[in-house]
């Protein structure tokens, strides 16, 4: 019982992820501001940001409902915390008594994204509302290109759906990221990354300046800032996943320490680097690129992926 | 928030995000919502419409916050301050933390503004 309450709380679990996710956070400030010829924040802006919002007072709507705006954050950051112990533990190489596989982890991975939603139309406010719904489309569109990428992925690995194993699969084989099917699927979940941590193109849910932080309006103070801890730990808990899915998980003897972090911050680098590149897209765009594009990018890595290609 | 400005402000306000004079060196950047912000920078001279606003949106801050004042119109109303839609200075309407003055005030102007407060 003390070790399980230990990985939930502090090893993969709430320290470890709030405190390497603040990191990158920081990461992604640097380099937004960098490519704008910018200087960006000091290292430990995220941190600053956190306590300072922790001392400031929380403002309750009055109009909505106020028990589940008070939850939904914690409810958010419940999520974010078991997807990260669930994710990181097999990537760690920890060996633990739980059968999980991506099934758990693609339902446990849902939660921050409907708390936020539900969090914002119990808050009242209407801008909320319209944030909510364009959250809730957006999240139609982008699950079922990721769902057929990660049958791409199992189809790979010989019909295994637990991520250890999927990881052993690729230490033992290569990378999936070395055939043309991989390299497709990168891409697709890539695009599907991009849209569930709410960054541009697909920050429509959260528009700052066009439906004044739509989906987040309402929060302030401590509310406001779990829902930031739970976008931190979002941040490295998803390139996580698709360093565990593409590039063969995590190594900790010798050199490889190294190489392994450096995979996670270079998967970062290219989520921050489409996200200065781009203009931010309409709901309707959003959902036909999914809907088409991405699903038959998908669908080809699946064939090319029964192909042994 | 602009309270009646001409915009000049509002826009030396923008240039402060921009590279030359840029402000998310001292952790700054520019919020979406009233709920989320911890710097209200107020322009403008406070016309008859706007002053139940300003007021809403004081009260929508969470507090601690800090209202800077932003160019001669909202520290002292300048040339309008004889205008029969003029309803007070800015620190008669809520309670103000500093001043920068100036028609509009330089970049420079306000990040030592906002600089001084940060460092009190």
């Amino acid at each position: 019982m003390g070790k399980e309450i230990f990985y939930f709380l502090i090893f993969p679990g709430l320290l470890f992820s709030g405190i390497v996710g603040g990191f990158l956070s920081w990461f992604d400030r640097k380099i937004t501001a960098r490519v704008q010829f910018r200087q960006g924040p000091p290292l430990l802006q995220p941190l600053y940001d956190f306590i300072k919002l922790l001392t400031k007072e929380t403002l309750i709507p009055k109009n909505g409902s106020q028990f589940t705006f008070l939850i939904a954050p914690v409810l958010a950051l419940f999520g974010a915390v078991i997807s990260a112990v669930f994710i990181l533990l097999p990537l760690f190489g920890i060996k633990t008594g739980f059968v999980g596989d991506l099934i758990v982890i693609i339902y446990l991975l849902n939660i921050p994204s409907l708390s936020f939603m539900i969090g914002a139309l119990a808050s009242g406010n209407p801008l909320a509302a319209v944030g909510a719904s364009r959250e809730m489309k957006l999240i139609l569109s982008y699950e079922v290109p990721f769902l057929l990428v990660l049958i791409s992925i199992i189809l790979k690995s010989g019909m295994s759906i637990k991520l250890s194993e999927i990881i052993a699969f690729q230490a033992a084989n290569g990378a999936f990221i070395g055939n043309i099917s991989g390299v497709i699927g990168f891409i697709v979940a890539l695009m599907c990354i991009q849209a569930k941590l709410g960054l541009v193109p697909f920050d429509m849910a959260e528009g700052e300046g066009e439906i004044c932080d739509g989906i987040t309006i309402e929060f302030s103070g401590t509310t406001y800032a779990l829902v930031n801890l739970a976008k931190y730990i979002m941040l490295f808990v998803l390139p996580a996943l698709v360093v565990g899915l593409f590039f063969a998980g995590m190594n900790f003897e010798g050199i490889n320490i190294l190489w392994s972090v450096l995979k996670v911050v270079l998967v970062v680098l290219l989520v921050t680097l489409v996200r200065n590149t781009n203009p931010r897209v309409r709901i309707d765009q959003a959902m036909r690129f999914f809907w088409i594009w991405m699903n038959l990018l998908a669908i080809v890595s699946i064939i090319l992926a029964i192909f042994g290609l | 928030m602009s309270v009646g400005s001409c915009n000049n402000c509002d826009i030396e306000i923008l240039d402060c995000l921009t590279p030359k004079f840029d402000i998310e060196r001292f952790g700054m950047k520019l919020v979406g919502s009233i709920r989320h912000a911890d710097v209200l920078l107020v322009t403008g001279i406070v016309t008859r419409k706007l002053l139940p606003r300003i007021k809403e949106v004081y009260d929508q801050a969470p507090k601690p916050i800090v209202v800077i004042a932003i160019g001669t119109c909202a520290c002292t109303g300048g040339m309008f301050k004889d205008c029969y839609t003029f309803k007070g200075p800015l620190d008669q309407v809520i309670p103000v933390n500093a001043y920068v003055p100036g028609c509009p005030p330089k970049p420079e102007a306000m990040l030592a503004g906002v600089v001084k407060l940060l460092n009190k």
